[in-house]
């Protein structure tokens, strides 16, 4: 099962989940052009593919106001 | 890495798609990009004296960063509104950065330059925290940017494609005259240049950049953006950028092959002073005395 930490939300949720980063953005309706997406302290792409065991970070690029 | 796509120039993993850069190549593409802009519209040069306006989000600490590194003789400039749980962290980030690297900085406060913080003047005035913000933030920009040479701003392409469109829907054309790369009334000695360094450069990017250099402070966003009508248009624009990448661009290049430009009249006229504070005013009050004289009625 995949942990998935959304920084914007301060959510963890656990989804099972195999494929690109993109269709995990894509299925959680984030914007690509909105978030980075974080492995194991290292800057991922949607093109990378993730694993069903993997802890993913997803962090908003949108800040300030 | 299973399934990385490997950088365009040197083959290590990806960290970015378009370009298709690694770390190393990433930081040099944004690097080269800013020097772009800053050389294209002839924004800052090393000899000038530049204040930087932080609020210690990722766009001006990663100005404040780029600029410092490539030898421009920064001081940083935050101001604190007096929003709870807001502003406090992101002026410790700044703090701890211009300590760590001899950086300059001054930091000025709502509380004390007009006697309530933003969250009092809501509280007790009812007030748009975004309208009196952005009146106050402008003012005091100007009035502690005075003996620099140029105030550069963290304003990123997205900031500037939303503002763009923000005039558009309300009409109002003469908004488009405080907008691009360089801003401000620059024949005037009541403004300090103010130029955007990062023009051309995305939320995304920042964002990347700000991780690569570990300048990143985590989520932070103002509690009143809810407020803001610029939230519905920078979220239109990130729904269609999802089609159509290209379109904040495509903005930002039709505003700059179309806007007036330097020789308008908006922009030559003399700017007179307030009759309150004496600092620069288009009317016989600034907005800023303005909203002074209601709050304490």
């Amino acid at each position: 099962m995949m942990i998935i930490f959304i920084e914007k939300t301060n959510k963890k949720i656990r989804k099972k989940f195999n494929g690109k980063v993109g269709l995990l953005l894509k299925k959680l309706k984030i914007p690509p052009e909105t978030v980075i997406v974080v492995r194991n302290r290292e800057l991922i792409t949607e093109e990378d593919v993730l694993a069903d065991k993997d802890i993913i970070k997803i962090m908003s690029v949108i800040s300030g106001g | 890495m299973v399934g990385s796509l490997n950088c365009s120039v040197c083959k290590k993993n990806a960290v970015f798609l378009s370009p298709l850069l690694c770390k190393e190549h990433f930081i040099y593409y944004f690097e080269k990009k800013v020097e772009g802009a800053i050389k294209k519209f002839r924004l800052i040069n090393k000899k000038e004296g530049v204040v930087v306006a932080v609020s210690g989000g990722k766009d001006s600490m990663s100005l404040l960063y780029v600029l410092n590194k490539k030898g421009y003789n920064v001081t940083a400039l935050a101001i604190d509104e007096g929003i709870a749980g807001y502003r406090k962290n992101t002026l410790e980030t700044m703090k701890k950065f211009c300590t760590k690297n001899g950086v300059p900085y001054k930091i000025v406060s709502f509380k004390k330059e007009f006697g309530k913080t933003l969250d009092e003047i809501i509280i007790l005035h009812k007030e748009r925290p975004c309208s009196v913000c952005g009146v106050f933030r402008r003012y005091l920009l100007n009035k502690y940017s005075k003996g620099f040479d140029v105030l550069a701003t963290g304003h990123n392409m997205d900031d500037e494609a939303q503002a763009i469109l923000m005039n558009l829907i309300k009409t109002n054309i003469s908004l488009f005259n405080r907008l691009g790369p360089v801003s401000g009334k620059t024949k005037s000695k009541k403004f300090t240049r103010r130029v955007k360094p990062f023009y051309f450069c995305s939320e995304k990017e920042i964002m990347v950049y700000s991780f690569l250099n570990n300048l990143n402070t985590g989520f932070n966003e103002c509690p009143n953006i809810e407020f803001a009508f610029r939230l519905r248009i920078r979220d239109i624009l990130n729904h269609i950028s999802i089609k159509k990448p290209e379109i904040k661009r495509k903005i930002i290049d039709w505003f700059l092959k179309n806007r007036r430009g330097e020789d308008n009249s908006l922009y030559k006229e003399d700017v007179s002073e307030c009759d309150t504070c004496g600092e620069a005013s288009a009317k016989g009050i600034c907005s800023a005395c303005a909203f002074m004289k209601k709050f304490n009625k």
